[in-house]
């Protein structure tokens, strides 16, 4: 297979590790403000402690991923929407303290709840609107970004960075329910099917935004024999949302999250056939923006060493932390 | 109102602000994290609950700092891509790899067993607590291990092509990039300098509670395993130090005579500037305190041999001489005081008198942080050096930052600093908080304690900083 095409594979698979695993962590933040302080809330803090900052790293392998195999790319994209990066980065600063510093100050933990929550929120919302704005095309002139700092902002961008939010909530609720137990689970339940129907009806309305930005998006999904193909997409969608909500009414405890997590497959999926073979939409396509072929092998050898090692290392530490977690703390 | 030059000065110094940041996390956590997997090994070997309780104690710190660390980090890894996009784009294929391995070999290592170090010590038992102890110890340096070779790469610049397209493009061996001239020298000062500045911390913590009771049996020990370090490995960082002058010499001349305020030639041997006020507009320094032929001795190890000026490189290429000239002295004038120190606590080993001489404590409490003084001074001195490349002599650093307007990036700077003061500064606060503590004979560890010791642990100084909210929960409203 062409190396590039690889390259493109790896690095949406890191985003997608990224995705639902940073998104759980960043979910129980936005949902955080929603459980009782005390013994609810050091639960939910207790589920995601030992393994934020792994979840987290992929989205470093996914920026640098990214710089290294497809340099134009970010070059082009980070300008673009640079005050969301921003906002993401600092999000994720306060986000990312909060987990020691509450426990480091019980006399100010209040604030620092809601600075991870805050932090959790701005961080969800900006990685959304930058999908958004990526997917609704970015300007370029030579080799460089031409548009002034205020392009990435519209309304489906707003629409896109809610729509994310939505989904983060689920999967953070549906983590809740399998690894909490007592008024902690009984609540996450009760969010979860709320975040589900918010998400879904979000995903719906960017899935019949999208098509209508740009010629090319609904020649993809509406002309005929691609049709075919990627009307499976919704179809499998309803499915997964029926077993979703069923597993939820039934009480399931790990059900749920899978689920949750096909959900953003497909959504990931539907992405792709939106954005094929582009890396930004109708102007650079991934060829237009690969690295030569000697930095794409020698990434290639490392990450065909490493990789297996660290998911089987990553395997590891969750299998360490599984089951219930308690309001104590690991120890 | 704002043009390109003034984008420009923000870039730099939102990039310095950041990383300077940054750094001071890493310097500290690399150190600690070698340390922490010595004090569980003795624990382990000699089964002494002293050793446990040191390490629960640091373990504490470590948890806070490496938070500190990877937050800043991440700041770090996409400021590439935000201010410098033509950089990125121009040298992406080049050093992008190896920043991806960073990520692949020392991140997610680190990442990885961090949850068990912190957490799992009564899940999965004494040996593969220890074993994740190790690899988070080794995750940290092998970080060190490819970001430093990526920028001594931009110092010194080996084994690429250049693209039709403006890119630098890897060559042929991947070898000669990641061991570029610079690198091996600039890897093992800079282990060396953490290792250093954590000592030195780990011996004012000693040296703090030693003063308050020359009986804490934690303290003697948290201050002698400290002095030893300053003491064996102080001269080691001179000597690596010299090296490293040596090769940058050879590969960054214009570094040097910024370093050592040589604005002339001399034909027949330079001298040693102790100290003086170096000005940029007169090319002089001024009030100059020197030694003669001694720059020449240290540097070509020949009293008489000649040495080449600024007057020699085009004055467009000259790095800001005022700050290298300082930054170097302080950072060397710092290595010669934890020598200083060093030397000291051996004279009072010998005389039996470690625990007692209260000057010696003190002395190692007020140079509790001089180490990270060092480090940010040795990077001004690397980084502002370098100037005005980014990648040595080939790009320009005016030439590399994105496209982006001033008012952008000076509303971005603000909030950078605004935050890191905040949280960082909160994260110090409560660092230093756990020193004020002595360790004790049931220390607890991370996972254990936030919530019990939130309840158990007493006392007025629960409540830091008074009254008034958090900025950080301030901020976002
Ligand atoms: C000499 C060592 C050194 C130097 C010069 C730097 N760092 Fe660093 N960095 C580390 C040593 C380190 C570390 C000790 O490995 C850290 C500290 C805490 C941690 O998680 O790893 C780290 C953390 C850290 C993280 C978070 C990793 C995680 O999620 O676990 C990122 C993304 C970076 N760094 C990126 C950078 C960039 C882009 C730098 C240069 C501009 C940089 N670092 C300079
Ligand atoms: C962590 C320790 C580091 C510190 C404290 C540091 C410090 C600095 C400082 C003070 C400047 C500003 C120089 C000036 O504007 O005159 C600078 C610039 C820069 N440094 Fe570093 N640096 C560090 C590490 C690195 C590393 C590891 C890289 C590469 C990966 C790097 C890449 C750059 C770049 C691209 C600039 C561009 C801006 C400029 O040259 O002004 N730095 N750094
Ligand atoms: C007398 C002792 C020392 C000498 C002669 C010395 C020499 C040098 C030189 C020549 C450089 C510049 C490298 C370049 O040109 O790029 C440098 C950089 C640096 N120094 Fe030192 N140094 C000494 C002590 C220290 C100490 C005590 C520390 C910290 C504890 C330290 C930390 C650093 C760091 C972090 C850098 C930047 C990274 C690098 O380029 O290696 N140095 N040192």
């Amino acid at each position: 297979m062409d190396l590039t095409v690889l390259w493109a594979f790896l690095i949406a698979f890191a985003v997608f590790a990224y995705v639902v695993m940073d998104g759980f962590d960043l979910g129980i933040g936005i949902l955080f403000p929603r459980f009782a302080p005390g013994e609810e809330r050091d639960q939910a803090m207790n589920a995601i402690a030992p393994v934020w900052d792994g979840n987290e790293t992929w989205l470093v392998l996914g920026g640098g991923g990214l710089m290294a195999a497809f340099p134009l790319a970010y070059a082009v994209i980070l300008p673009a929407t640079y005050p969301l990066i921003v906002a993401m980065l600092l999000g994720l600063v306060f986000r990312g303290v909060a987990f020691e510093f509450r426990w480091r100050d019980p006399a100010h933990r209040k604030y620092w709840d809601f600075a991870f929550f805050a932090g959790s929120l701005i961080a969800a919302l900006a990685q959304g609107m930058t999908l958004g704005a990526l997917l609704q095309g970015i300007e370029i002139e030579g080799r460089a970004y031409a548009g002034s700092w205020w392009d990435w902002l519209s309304p489906y961008t707003l629409l896109t960075g809610v729509g994310v939010v939505a989904g983060y909530a689920l999967l953070g609720a549906c983590w809740l329910v399998w690894k909490t137990s007592g008024s902690a689970q009984g609540h996450a339940y009760r969010l979860a099917v709320r975040a589900a129907i918010a998400t879904l009806v979000l995903l719906g309305a960017v899935s019949l935004y999208t098509p209508f930005l740009d010629a090319q998006y609904f020649q993809r999904w509406f002309t005929m024999p691609s049709f075919f193909i990627a009307s499976q997409v919704p179809l499998l969608t309803a499915i997964t949302a029926f077993l979703l909500f069923r597993s939820l009414a039934k009480r399931r405890e790990a059900a749920p999250f899978f689920l949750a997590l096909a959900l953003f497959l497909l959504g990931m999926a539907g992405l792709g056939i939106s954005m094929w073979p582009y890396v930004v939409p109708d102007t650079l396509t991934i060829w237009d923006a690969a690295a030569p072929e000697r930095s794409q092998v020698f990434m290639l050898i490392g990450i065909a060493i490493t990789l297996p090692l660290i998911l089987a290392y990553t395997g590891w530490a969750y299998w360490v932390f599984r089951g219930k977690v308690g309001t104590e703390g690991y120890h | 109102m704002f043009d390109g030059a003034d984008a420009l000065l923000l870039a730099r110094f939102q990039f310095a602000f950041t990383v300077s940041f940054h750094f001071i996390f890493p310097a500290f956590s690399i150190g600690l994290a070698s340390y922490l997997a010595v004090l569980e090994g003795l624990w382990l070997k000699t089964g002494k609950v002293l050793y446990l309780n040191l390490f629960r104690y640091w373990l504490k710190i470590f948890a806070i700092a490496f938070a500190m660390g990877v937050v800043s980090g991440i700041v770090m890894s996409y400021q590439f891509g935000t201010n410098w996009a033509v950089f990125s784009d121009k040298a992406g294929p080049v050093i992008g790899p190896l920043m991806a391995y960073e990520v692949l070999t020392a991140f997610f290592l680190e990442a990885g067993f961090l949850g068990v170090m912190l957490f799992g010590m009564e899940k999965v038992g004494k040996k593969l607590h220890f074993a994740a102890t190790c690899m988070v110890a080794l995750g940290t340096a092998v970080s060190a291990f490819w970001i430093l070779s990526v920028n001594s790469w931009m110092q010194t610049p080996v084994g690429y092509e250049l693209g039709a397209n403006g890119q630098f493009l890897p060559g042929p061996s991947w070898w000669d990039i990641v061991f570029n001239p610079s690198f091996p020298y600039r890897l093992v000062h800079t282990v060396i300098a953490a290792y250093l500045t954590t000592a030195l911390v780990v011996g004012a913590v000693g040296a703090w509670h030693l003063l308050r009771d020359r009986t804490n049996l934690h303290a003697r020990k948290m201050f002698s395993m400290a002095m030893w370090m300053a003491a064996l490995v102080a001269p080691v960082q001179i000597f690596v130090g010299d090296l490293h002058g040596l090769n940058t010499l050879e590969h960054q001349p214009a570094k040097i005579m910024a370093m050592e305020g040589h604005f002339e030639s001399h034909p027949e041997g330079a001298p040693l500037i102790l100290f003086g006020i170096p000005d940029s507009e007169a090319k002089t320094v001024r009030f100059a305190i020197e030694i003669p032929q001694l720059g020449s001795l240290i540097l070509k190890h020949d009293a008489n041999a000649p040495m080449a000026g600024l007057d020699t490189v085009p004055a467009d290429e000259h790095p800001p001489v005022g700050i290298v000239f300082w930054s170097f002295r302080i950072m060397v004038g710092i290595g010669f005081a934890m020598l200083g120190l060093g030397v000291w606590s051996l004279l009072a080993r010998w005389r039996g008198k470690l625990y007692d001489w209260s000057w010696l404590h003190r002395a190692a409490l007020v140079m509790g942080p001089s180490g990270f003084v060092a480090v940010i001074a040795g990077w001004v001195t690397t980084e502002v050096g370098r100037q005005p490349w980014v990648i040595y002599g080939l790009l320009r650093t005016a030439d590399a930052r994105s496209p982006i307007a001033a008012p952008a990036v000076a509303t971005s700077l603000i909030a950078f600093i605004v935050v890191y003061f905040a949280v960082f500064g909160f994260g110090t606060w409560y660092i230093l908080k756990l020193m004020g503590k002595p360790p004790r004979p049931h220390e607890t560890g991370v996972g254990g304690a936030p919530i019990r010791t939130a309840g158990i642990t007493p006392g007025p100084t629960q409540n830091p900083g008074g009254s008034g909210p958090l900025p950080g929960g301030e901020e976002e409203r």
